[in-house]
């Protein structure tokens, strides 16, 4: 099996190269993380409205949690959803702490309606979808590390060198101007996407392992996961942070993959073939 | 060249939006299709499965606090009082006549006071409460382990399950399904922490946290732990009660084993 290797020679003439940048395992278990965590998300902000407040340590507060999507009533009788995060509070009705349900009238509601699974207020329902697609991300993303291990690819795809370290400021500003690597250069990820990627392959455990001190059960085995998240409130504050940061990173991920050749991106994660500019004047 | 990729790119964009929608409404279908649930129902079994592997063979227990941890405010969930006529009568009478029914599959069904679970063995745990919901809260409970009441009682061969019929009713249904009950398997029943708690934080337990018996099982989240407990039946299935699916809430779709 080729890999990163010219189908073209290199010639003078300055053809694009073709070259096999994904694995088939590399290419199936992206789009099955990528539907287990984008079902994995709805499902899990499902779960989060059944108690829509974040709190550190052991034990909720329930008076003056860190993050909370709550509605209060107004006077003239209408709710106003309200967002408050360390003591400030934001009218944010429609979308936050208040939305409209499948009937049309405003309700109590941490996340809004369209992007929970199910649409509706029903956390049994969300739990099963949850954990049935848990288990699935877990074992694809094992499978996946265990590839990385075995090929000895994470040091050499997404561990940067110091010298790309230091090479961070103009990678930044080059992004900024949309100008990629071209040529040998983007037969690897360059520093950003090594960091990023890398960034994610560490935000899932963890994300997994907050997940797991959540379960009274799991606590009893292994009560060194409580002392490592700070509590049970505390890690599923990081089980939401955690996935907040990997929203982020997908939509980066998204306009990225859009202004860099969306053709040829997609093309790459779907048969592994991905097209290299060579460098030019 | 240009144009083609901007208009393609503009209907893949059109298209993720339209699929997205589909996507939604499709989840919503799908969860409420018998046959989709229970592929996501196999979920619960491998998460019993392998959390029974990792717990049961040791009877590992959760982890416990120090007095200073118990929170000030313990949040009363799910029924804060219960209605049942035997019960409303033993509540006027501050539970001196109320006794605790153990029965089904025992050799030697019992009838016992509350001065009579006093005076079996007793565990006293500072434990913390996980709520399904999200929200926990740290409690002392003081109680007589259940495995003492079932060894008096004698379990028969056949019995896999206990079953906790209590008072309260949180759902006003025709046929009588509202009605609270729970079951645990016997792994969970032995379990040193499994307790039937008479005392919370240093006083009998609250009207609004179950009084006068709550079951503690330490090692699941919140639902399991009945309140209001008025008999425990020894059974070798739970299809046959409620709904079928062992629990007040399970009949309502929450996991019957409430470990995660």
């Amino acid at each position: 099996m080729p890999s990163l290797t010219s189908e073209h020679a290199a010639t003078p003439m300055l053809k694009p190269r073709i070259v096999y940048r994904h694995s088939l395992l590399v290419r199936v278990t992206h789009w099955i993380n990528a539907l287990c965590f984008a079902l994995l998300l709805m499902s899990g902000l499902q779960i989060f409205n059944a108690h829509p407040e974040l709190d550190w340590g052991n034990v909720s507060t329930f008076d003056r949690p860190f993050f909370s999507l709550t509605a209060q009533e107004d006077g003239n009788g209408a709710i106003r959803g309200v967002t408050t995060f360390l003591g400030h509070s934001l009218t944010t009705t429609g979308v936050l702490g208040a939305s409209r349900d499948e009937n049309g009238d405003v309700v109590p509601r941490g996340f809004p309606g369209w992007i929970t699974i199910p649409s509706y207020q029903d956390l049994a329902t969300g739990r099963r979808w949850h954990f049935f697609f848990a288990w699935i991300l877990a074992l694809n993303g094992l499978v996946y590390v265990l590839n990385l291990f075995i090929k000895r690819r994470l040091t050499r795809d997404f561990v940067p060198s110091p010298k790309e370290l230091r090479s961070i400021p103009h990678a930044i500003i080059e992004h900024a101007r949309l100008r990629f690597p071209k040529g040998d250069e983007a037969l690897h990820y360059n520093v950003l996407q090594k960091l990023a990627y890398l960034s994610v392959i560490v935000a899932f455990p963890i994300l997994i392992l907050a997940g797991l001190t959540m379960s009274p059960g799991m606590d009893s085995s292994f009560p060194w996961l409580l002392d490592l998240f700070g509590g049970r409130q505390s890690a599923r504050a990081i089980h939401f942070i955690a996935a907040s940061y990997l929203v982020l990173f997908v939509l980066v991920h998204l306009v990225m993959v859009l202004v860099s050749g969306v053709f040829n991106n997609l093309r790459s994660m779907i048969t592994g073939r991905y097209k290299i500019e060579e460098q030019g004047r | 060249m240009r144009l083609n990729v901007k208009l393609t790119r503009r209907r893949l964009i059109a298209g993720f939006t339209a699929s997205a929608a589909l996507g939604i409404a499709g989840c919503d279908r799908l969860s409420q299709s018998r046959s989709s649930l229970s592929i996501l129902d196999s979920a619960e079994d491998l998460t019993r499965s392998i959390q029974r592997a990792i717990l049961g063979a040791r009877d590992t227990l959760a982890p416990e606090y120090a007095e200073a941890d118990i929170t000030k405010i313990f949040k009363p969930n799910g029924s804060t009082e219960a209605d049942d006529p035997d019960y409303v009568a033993a509540r006027q009478e501050n539970f001196a006549n109320w006794k605790l029914v153990v029965d089904g599959l025992v050799d030697k069904p019992l009838q016992l006071s509350l001065a009579e679970l006093r005076q079996l063995p007793s565990r006293t745990q500072i434990t913390r409460h996980d709520c399904v919901e999200g929200w926990s809260c740290i409690g002392k409970w003081t109680g007589v382990p259940l495995k003492e009441v079932l060894d008096r009682a004698g379990l028969k061969a056949d019995a896999r399950y206990i079953v906790f019929h209590c008072a309260d009713t949180l759902e006003q249904t025709l046929d009588g399904t509202g009605q609270y009950y729970e079951s645990i398997d016997l792994v969970d029943a032995r379990h040193p922490q499994t307790i039937l708690a008479y005392d919370m934080n240093g006083a009998p337990v609250p009207v609004e946290h179950g009084a006068p018996l709550r079951l503690r099982v330490e090692r699941q989240l919140g639902y399991k732990m009945a309140k209001y407990v008025m008999r425990i039946e020894a059974r070798d299935e739970f299809a046959s009660l409620g709904r079928g699916r062992g629990g007040f809430w399970e009949d309502r779709g929450y996991e019957w084993y409430a470990g995660i």
